[in-house]
């Protein structure tokens, strides 16, 4: 019967400790960030899917059409097309389109680019209603932006 | 009526728990045999989350299975990539510089002190104790946002590279990890210590639940802090060194009696003794080279070779075959939690439900890594 108090005793004392904490706590500042409505600037360095790195001087792209991307892809998720053209030295790209459903966001494009004509997006709100929203032609994106 | 009696009676039934449970931590289903709240026979069920990683090892270019290492175990991801670049580095000789090593051994620290927060707060989550979590989530985010600033993710990292890492760490890593060492262990005793480890309902409920023996564990092959809440002291970085943890003064926590309470005990002890191998790295961190030039294509030598790391559940090995191609003939990965779970049978017969969610719970299983 004693050791029934006693028990009653600490957990109640336990019970208090453990409640000072959570009320010392919520007087501090407040460490989440409301979402959608508010948004933490992300790192320079954040690795999303990649775009083509637009060239001040040229205003274009610096791809050569190397394919080195294409082959070193483990996801096979990268296809690159070029053509001779005149006045071009190698090939001129045509296309280049990336199958984001199965890009699996490794970096080996980007380090083996030999003319570092890649870059990662900053883009992290990715959503859509289809797969192929997913099918990137980046050289049309670029003359987007 | 006890459970051996209600055997002979009959008056059983069957449970299923999973594959869709919040506290199996995954899609793993354990289908029980049950008299009222006992459980006569647990018996657990694998492969919802199976996804081929070794044979996509065996399928391409060693240098095109980086990501999937990140993918097992998403909580060690970084451990994993250690593992796997180790393993192609001894098979093929290629030289890391000092640099690089110590990156490796403070980014994994930082990676196993994230699993064991994370642990921590839905091991409680399982006991019913829903405030924890958040505090360990506070700490974890601080430590997802230093890696991803150097890495550029925050949970499927791919940074260890074979002959180095992918990106040098800056001054900026430096003062935040440093600060958050300081934040980390200031913490410890004000929030953890008394809000958790001192409290005597958690104690009661904890203590003496579930018995890890050194004889079990060794039967099973058990791994991680279960292993050594037994009293055997066996830690990768210890028994094994790889890297450079030899350099470093750190202890491996033993427990004696191998229950919850002793499991909890070695992994709040193991972050203590993490941010104590990541502040003498920080102090020692040499100028140089983060990473070598290696050759493009870098065909594996004919042979076989294995890898042990410690990762945040135990001990994880890798073992490649080569036909001396750059495709691995053979790629077998021997994940700890795997072993941990093949004790669950013995270990939770006549057990309660609860105590079960509890079991669970102190092997720290991560189910995807078990499937692989």
């Amino acid at each position: 019967m004693n050791e029934y108090f006693s028990d009653l005793f600490s957990g109640a004392k336990s019970l208090l400790v453990g409640l000072s904490v959570t009320i010392r706590e919520m007087f501090k500042p407040v460490v989440t960030v409301q979402y959608p409505r508010e948004k933490l600037e992300i790192t320079p360095n954040f690795r999303g899917h990649t775009e083509l790195v637009k060239d001040p001087e040229t205003g274009t792209h610096k791809c050569i059409s190397c394919m080195m991307c294409q082959k070193e892809c483990p996801s096979d998720c990268i296809r690159v097309k070029g053509e001779k053209r005149e006045g071009v030295k190698g090939l001129a790209l045509v296309s280049y389109s990336l199958d984001f459903t199965k890009c699996s966001l490794c970096g080996t494009c980007v380090e083996v680019c030999p003319t570092a004509a890649l870059e990662y997006s900053q883009e992290y709100e990715l959503a859509g209603y289809s797969s192929d929203e997913f099918r990137f032609d980046l050289l049309k994106r670029l003359e987007e932006r | 009526m006890t459970p051996e009696a209600a055997k002979q009676d009959k008056h059983t039934f069957v449970l299923n728990m999973g594959p869709q449970h919040p506290s199996t931590h995954g899609v793993m289903r354990v289908i029980l045999e049950m008299d009222g709240e006992h459980i006569l026979e647990p018996e657990p069920v694998l492969g919802y989350g199976h996804r081929i990683q070794e044979k996509m090892g065996e399928a391409r270019p060693w240098p095109g299975f980086m990501p999937n290492t990140s993918r097992m175990d998403y909580l060690s991801a970084m451990i994993y990539n250690h593992g796997y670049v180790s393993l192609i580095e001894r098979m093929t000789g290629i030289e890391v510089p000092r640099r690089a090593e110590f990156i490796r051994v403070i980014t994994d620290e930082l990676n196993r002190i994230q699993s064991h927060l994370l642990w921590l707060g839905a091991f409680l989550l399982d006991l019913g104790a829903f405030t924890p979590i958040m505090y360990t989530f506070d700490d974890r985010e601080q430590i997802l946002d230093i890696l991803e600033d150097v890495t550029g993710s925050r949970l499927t990292y791919c940074y260890h590279r074979v002959g180095g890492v992918a990106r040098d760490i800056d001054e900026k890593f430096v003062e935040r990890t440093r600060a958050f060492i300081a934040r980390l262990r200031s913490r410890f005793k004000p929030i953890y210590y008394d809000l958790v480890t001192s409290n005597i309902i958690f104690i009661k409920r904890v203590k003496d639940v579930v018995s890890f023996t050194p004889e079990l564990a060794r039967r099973y092959g058990l791994t991680g802090p279960p292993l050594r809440s037994t009293g055997i002291s066996y830690d990768i970085r210890k028994n094994e060194p790889y890297s450079i943890y030899p350099e470093f003064d750190f202890e491996v926590p033993v427990g004696t009696k191998g229950d919850c309470l002793e499991v909890y005990n070695i992994r709040v002890a193991e972050m203590e003794q993490s941010l104590r191998i990541i502040e003498q790295a920080l102090d020692r961190l040499p100028e140089g080279p983060f990473r070598n030039k290696i050759p493009r294509k870098v065909k594996l030598p004919q042979g076989d070779a294995t890898f042990s790391v410690e990762t945040a559940r135990g001990e994880l090995t890798y073992y490649l075959v080569s036909d001396g191609s750059d495709v691995p003939y053979r790629l077998k990965i021997r994940v700890p939690s795997f072993s941990n779970l093949s004790v669950l049978q013995e270990l939770c017969r006549n057990m309660l439900l609860s105590d079960l969610v509890m079991s669970l719970g102190t092997l720290d299983l991560v189910i995807p890594e078990i499937d692989r």
